[in-house]
């Protein structure tokens, strides 16, 4: 390749940290989420090697209860929020979009510097000796009786926020501002537009956070009882906050990855999304109705049954935009022409799964049925079909679509496959059977359980190893790629999106003429054929 | 100066078409932050009305202990500076860069008198024994109600002195910018400065009311 791209302008370190190319902040957001993925999946390592046998042999109740934490705060703060949105969102948004680059890219270099250091506190109080108070951090235990590093970690978590809205405002003023002459909303990849349902929780919801931390971590610091009972604190009204931004965020983890689903399901059947505009407006439905069903967090902590009754009713309806995707997914298959390259293996799973998490959510949105699942196996598999299941299938699925375009080299289809298949089977083996211990009983967090669980127990843990295989396999062929990979074309699934239209690596302002769109996304028809612009 | 028109700056950063499209972006950002300053705030102002509700006796107890001069001698002084930043936008051009530069100076410095009016209200309820968590003495039924609203005082009016202290390195900066070389780019800097001067001043009306009013009337 003569040209150069954006990775072949500079080579030195100067020329990467301190670089506003977005592609280049991508990379360096990608390299630090594996960094976490690897750290908070060691956590949940341990938790599975612990619970392979009934007694607690492995850990001390103790040190389980800061794996368990720490296993959620790396997990939720520093892979999953920041997973899709702040590296393939990062790389993409600008490319789709026709652009030079994000509207802020100084901001956006920020914003990875913000969350490094939010890392870095968060990982200082887990090495230094760990949190115990669960990744909710609930009062009165955070507060008066932990005895951790609370304070250091919500420290960290408070640090990322900013870094959080950074993105989210990034994001919502690019789409804005900068879409290429001819891209109307309404030609907007779907990916868009979940990114931009996305960035307007990240902004609206991370403020909240942000101010419940810091009640929090005053309370704790100064001994005042902001959510203390004895001097008239309410410790609920933390736990109304907290969800107030954390069942959103929930919404932050897996719109991303719908979005990514909804580009890949559309690729590898050839055919345009089934119902384009319920799709787009879907988004920001789940976005808005998202906002009003924190409450099912809180069914037996008290609350008034009429807000447990009203929470119940919000969560039902939130599920129907979530389920019309489905539907429209499905719908987009029908009649395709379905390629089984591996990124479709990935949308194929990430289907499946999240249709089991959203329905096992139905149960949990049941004021009678959640009374006897809250604080069972049952909630931690329902919730883990959602973010691995779902986010984390459709992250990687994503990663094999946008690789050649990212690195410019082909990766090994044969390996891919195989682990898209092995993650699908891995996973399920590991988190039904918590179904199961869920609807017998199994409360989570301890360390030791009756020896009855066992065997569901054994295959949980089971499936975990075939798991990390399964994510492990990636790190492998991917490197090999990056290095020693074919060369990738620069559309090399043949796909319409302005992303395909530009050389692979991209050079390093993305376009050498400003690209102008003049047909509606997904064209897959047969008159279509990609020429790319810039060959 | 012969043209009351600015100079544009020398270029723009590649991802915009023009400098109008560079302008109203940087402002559309401005906004967007201002909607997340709101629920930051807003969470706060939540838990605020929770505990008012619970112990509406204890609150308007503790808001006596306020000092309302002060208060409201410093919302003035805060309205009065946001006057001389939207009136420092209205004029910005080269050829009044000097009395810009002074407007601004005046609200900055106005910024600075609300924060050590702000510290000497400190300073006075520390000498009451009004500071929970360092020195707090209160007996009777109500006990409960006004700590809670000492704690929420302080947290509120200590992140608002955080965002005028802000406010104020932002001002003083855009006024050595007006001094030098004023710029089409500054003159968006500048009006995203003001809003979100503007926006400090909104929270600071809210806190006033919630802070200052609650029980003055019937005593």
């Amino acid at each position: 390749m003569s040209e150069t791209n954006y990775l072949t302008t500079d080579y030195t370190l100067r020329s990467w940290f301190l670089t506003t190319d977005h592609k280049r902040i991508a990379i360096l957001y990608f390299a630090s989420l594996i960094f976490f993925f690897f750290i908070g999946g060691a956590a949940a390592t341990a938790i599975r090697i612990e619970l392979a046998t009934p007694q607690g042999d492995f850990v001390s109740s103790d040190i389980y209860n800061r794996l368990f934490t720490m296993h959620g705060i790396i997990m939720v703060w520093f892979f999953l929020i920041p997973s899709i949105p702040n590296t393939l969102g990062n790389f993409i948004v600008p490319l789709m979009i026709g652009a030079r680059d994000l509207a802020f890219p100084r901001l956006n270099l920020m914003s990875w510097y913000i969350f490094m250091l939010g890392g870095c506190t968060t990982l200082f109080a887990i090495f230094a000796g760990g949190i115990d108070t669960g990744w909710t951090f609930y009062t009165p235990f955070s507060t008066l009786y932990s005895n951790s590093y609370v304070i250091v970690a919500a420290a960290g978590v408070f640090i990322a926020g900013f870094s959080s809205i950074l993105t989210g405002l990034n994001f919502i003023v690019t789409i804005h501002r900068l879409r290429a002459p001819g891209l109307t909303w309404y030609r907007l990849p779907l990916f868009l537009w979940s990114l931009y349902a996305t960035s307007v929780i990240l902004v609206l919801a991370t403020p909240v956070l942000a101010i419940t931390l810091l009640l929090m971590a005053t309370e704790r610091f100064f001994g005042v009882g902001i959510f203390d009972p004895r001097i008239g604190g309410d410790p609920l009204l933390f736990q109304h906050l907290f969800w107030f931004y954390s069942h959103p965020a929930v919404y932050i983890m897996i719109l991303p990855g719908m979005g990514v689903i909804n580009e890949l399901v559309s690729c590898f059947s050839r055919k345009q999304v089934f119902g384009y505009k319920f799709v787009a407006w879907c988004s920001l439905a789940i976005a808005a109705v998202g906002f009003l069903v924190w409450g099912h967090h809180m069914f037996v902590s008290g609350q008034s049954l009429v807000a447990s009754l009203v929470f119940s009713f919000m969560s039902f309806i939130v599920a129907v935009p979530s389920a019309i995707k489905v539907f429209n997914w499905t719908a987009t298959l029908h009649k395709g022409s379905i390629h089984f390259d591996a990124p479709m293996l990935y949308a194929l799973g990430f289907i499946g799964l999240f249709t089991v998490g959203g329905l096992t959510g139905l149960f949990l949105a049941c004021l009678a049925y959640d009374v006897h699942a809250t604080d069972t196996y049952f909630v931690v598999a329902h919730f883990h079909y959602i973010m691995v299941g779902g986010m984390v299938t459709a992250y990687f699925g994503g990663l094999h679509y946008w690789w050649p375009k990212i690195t410019g080299r082909l990766y090994s289809e044969y390996w891919a496959r195989a682990a898209a298949i092995l993650i699908f089977f891995g996973f399920n083996l590991t988190f039904f059977p918590q179904f199961v211990l869920g609807a017998e009983g199994m409360p989570r967090r301890y360390h030791v359980y009756p020896p009855e669980f066992q065997v569901w127990n054994v295959l949980s843990s089971g499936g975990a190893v075939i798991l990390a295989i399964a994510y492990l396999m990636p790190v492998f062929y991917f490197g090999y790629s990056a290095f020693f990979g074919r060369r990738a074309p620069a559309n090399p699934w043949d796909a319409p999106g302005l992303e395909w239209q530009t050389s692979s690596p991209p050079p390093e302002h993305n376009f050498t003429s400003q690209p102008v769109v003049t047909r509606d996304p997904y064209q897959y028809d047969e008159d279509f054929h990609a020429e790319p612009q810039n060959a | 100066m012969r043209s009351r028109k600015m100079p544009d700056g020398s270029a723009f950063a590649p991802q915009y078409a023009s400098i109008p499209h560079r302008d109203h972006t940087a402002e559309l950002g401005m906004w967007v932050f201002i909607a997340t300053e709101v629920l930051l705030f807003g969470g706060l102002i939540l838990a605020y009305f929770i505990y008012r509700h619970a112990f509406p006796h204890g609150f308007v107890e503790g808001s006596r202990h306020t000092e309302i001069v002060i208060g409201t001698v410093n919302t003035a002084v805060l309205l009065t500076s946001s006057f001389l930043v939207a009136w420092a936008v209205e004029i910005f051009s080269p050829a009044t860069s000097r009395i810009a530069t002074w407007l601004l100076m005046g609200a900055a410095c106005l910024g600075l008198v609300f924060l050590v009016l702000k510290g000497i209200e400190y300073s006075k309820e520390y000498d009451a024994h009004l500071v929970p968590g360092i020195d707090f003495q209160s007996a009777g039924p109500l006990a409960d109600g006004v700590q809670l609203f000492f704690i929420l005082y302080f947290i509120a009016t200590a992140i608002h002195a955080l965002h005028v202290l802000i406010g104020i390195c932002l001002l003083t900066t855009l006024a050595t910018i007006c001094r030098k070389a004023p710029t089409t780019r500054h003159h968006t800097a500048l009006r995203s400065a003001a809003l979100y001067w503007h926006f400090v001043d909104m929270v600071w009306i809210f806190l006033f009311a919630l802070i200052y009013l609650p029980g003055r009337s019937s005593s």
